[in-house]
């Protein structure tokens, strides 16, 4: 009876493939092919991320921007990608190297024969598999940037800097503690990324902000402050929802196999946390400015979703929810102190992805055992210094040789036509008079 | 021939068009606008910036009648706006007409109002 379930499974998944020829049939096979199947899954998740960023940031910003924003969402994702073929997945994953910088060649090429199937990673994915899904994280950290630097930054100036970002500093950053590299020698950990793909695509975001200066108009001559508002509430909560229900794939497919403990651990803790990141944010801009925010708690879920992601799977689902909570007061503070500090932020990038990204990697050492809150503070550091460094060396060398900003016509008068001669709402009236 | 335009709270669009409606007022043009009165500036609040809104919207009312109708109009609508006494209930602009023309036949003056 058990083999025929076991049978009947195999059958239907193995359905096209090679390693699983009836005559090599066992439930190693078995297990790889779903664990497989799980890695595939996730990566389509991580993917319709991209739609989630690409919904929140134009929701977020004016509609005269939206299609300068929707252009970089898009070409983002393909620059990633292919960057990430091309070196990013061979310096993040060089194989034997000295821990802080590695390459195993330029492509992708997967090893012949098993070697690229059920033994490439004790039976959990395949070569290919692996690529895939590391590949759309990889386009995850360029993303974050783009929604700091929006509605003023050149897009030339942009794409170059993304290229450069996500195809080196990205997967250094990634090669020492994924690759094995030094921070993970170290005993410094990150389950999904709260370090190595959220702050690390957040202090790129700090460094543009704080380059380009704020839009025109945010602040006034006595240094009062005027908000620029968010054209599209429905789209960015769509986005809100979308992102969430990527991030399953995001920390679920981290677990690197479709061991069912594991996972639904993880699907447990991130959800607890998200929901109470909206909380968090709820009560704290509530009580901050009176009236609660729809764009706060938005940032809110993300929040706390960013935060869980460094300890998903070994945070108990109580300490989860306390991370979660945290990380949506802390999102809210951290968005009005940016304002302050004049470094604009149009769709809160900074504070959800790098400061609750530094929060949930801390959060690992103060719950749970893997780690001590020292080791996860030398990691923050460690990473925060390289990408603050590398950042500003390569956005200063855009802005001396291109410039970083758009012409102050152009941004009065939208990056839509300034950019791409094109309208995002053709044939609606918008009524943009002040 | 009168030319009234009216300037008036956006919730009170509905009340108003009531009223015409029972004066036997029927044809009016109704557009959206912002203007500036003397009321309160609104606060709205914004991740957590605030910030006031002087130019608020309203409801601009374009109604042409011949003589004897004007006071019905202007009844019609002082009865729904002036209720509470608040700032900020608007204004009336009458105005001559020169000469008015029905597109579809062509006739002229107080039978193309009509």
């Amino acid at each position: 009876m058990n083999n025929k379930i076991i049978f009947s499974i195999a059958f239907f998944l193995s359905m096209g493939s090679i390693a699983l020829a009836n005559e090599d049939l066992t439930s190693a096979h078995v297990l790889f092919t779903v664990n497989n199947i799980w890695i595939l899954v996730s990566a389509f998740l991580v993917f319709i991320m991209h739609l989630g960023f690409a919904a929140l940031e134009s929701g977020l910003t004016q509609a005269k921007n939206t299609v300068n924003i929707l252009f970089k969402n898009v070409s983002i994702v393909a620059i990633g990608i292919l960057t990430y073929a091309l070196c990013g997945f061979n310096i993040m994953y060089p194989g034997e190297f000295n821990g802080f910088l590695g390459f195993s060649g330029w492509g992708i090429a997967s090893p012949p024969g098993n070697a690229g199937l059920i033994d490439y990673a004790n039976g959990a994915y395949t070569y290919f598999t692996d690529f895939i899904f590391q590949a759309m994280f990889a386009a995850t950290a360029a993303t974050i940037v783009s929604g700091a630097v929006a509605e003023r930054i050149k897009l030339s100036s942009f794409l170059i800097f993304s290229t450069l970002y996500v195809a080196f500093i990205y997967p250094v950053t990634g090669s020492w503690k994924w690759g094995g590299g030094w921070l993970d020698q170290m005993g410094f950990y990150d389950f999904a990324g709260s370090t190595l793909v959220h702050s690390v695509g957040g202090w790129a975001a700090l460094v543009g902000a704080y380059l380009l200066g704020p839009r025109l108009g945010k602040y006034g001559k006595n240094g009062y402050m005027k908000p620029i508002l968010g054209h599209n509430m429905p789209l960015a909560s769509i986005g809100v929802f979308l992102l969430w229900f990527g991030w399953y794939g995001f920390n679920g497919g981290s677990v690197l196999s479709a061991d069912p403990g594991s996972i639904s651990l993880v699907f447990v803790t991130t959800t607890l946390s998200a929901a109470a990141g909206v909380i968090g944010a709820m009560i704290t801009s509530w009580f901050m400015s009176k009236k609660p925010d729809l764009s706060m708690i938005l940032n809110g879920s993300l929040a706390g979703l960013v935060g869980i992601t460094a300890g998903a799977d070994v945070i108990s689902p109580i300490s989860s929810v306390i991370v979660g909570f945290v990380s949506g007061i802390i999102v809210v503070l951290s968005v009005i102190q940016l304002d302050k500090l004049k470094i604009d932020d149009p769709v809160g990038a900074i504070s959800v992805h790098l400061v609750c990204g530094i929060w949930g990697t801390l959060a690992v050492g103060l719950f749970t055992e893997v780690s001590t809150v020292m080791i996860q503070c030398k990691g923050i550091i460690i990473c925060g210094i390289f990408c603050f460094i590398s950042a500003t060396i390569i956005f200063l060398s855009i802005k001396g040789m291109l410039g970083l900003r758009v012409s102050e016509e152009e941004e009065i008068l939208g990056l839509d036509i300034g950019e791409h001669d094109m309208e995002s709402y053709a044939g609606f009236q918008i009524f943009t008079v002040e | 021939m009168k030319l009234i335009i009216a300037v008036i709270q956006p919730e009170e669009l509905p009340a108003i068009k009531e009223e015409l409606l029972k004066r036997e007022i029927y044809k009016f043009t109704v557009s959206n606008a912002k203007g500036q009165g003397k009321e309160i500036p609104v606060q709205e609040v914004y991740r957590g910036i605030s910030y006031e809104i002087s130019l608020l919207k309203k409801v601009r009312l374009e109604i042409a009648v011949n003589n004897k109708y004007v006071d019905a109009v202007i009844e019609a609508i002082t009865t729904v706006a002036k209720k509470d006494g608040d700032k900020g209930r608007g204004k009336i602009f009458i105005l001559p007409i020169e000469e008015c023309i029905r597109i579809r036949t062509g006739e002229t003056g107080s039978d193309a109002i009509g």
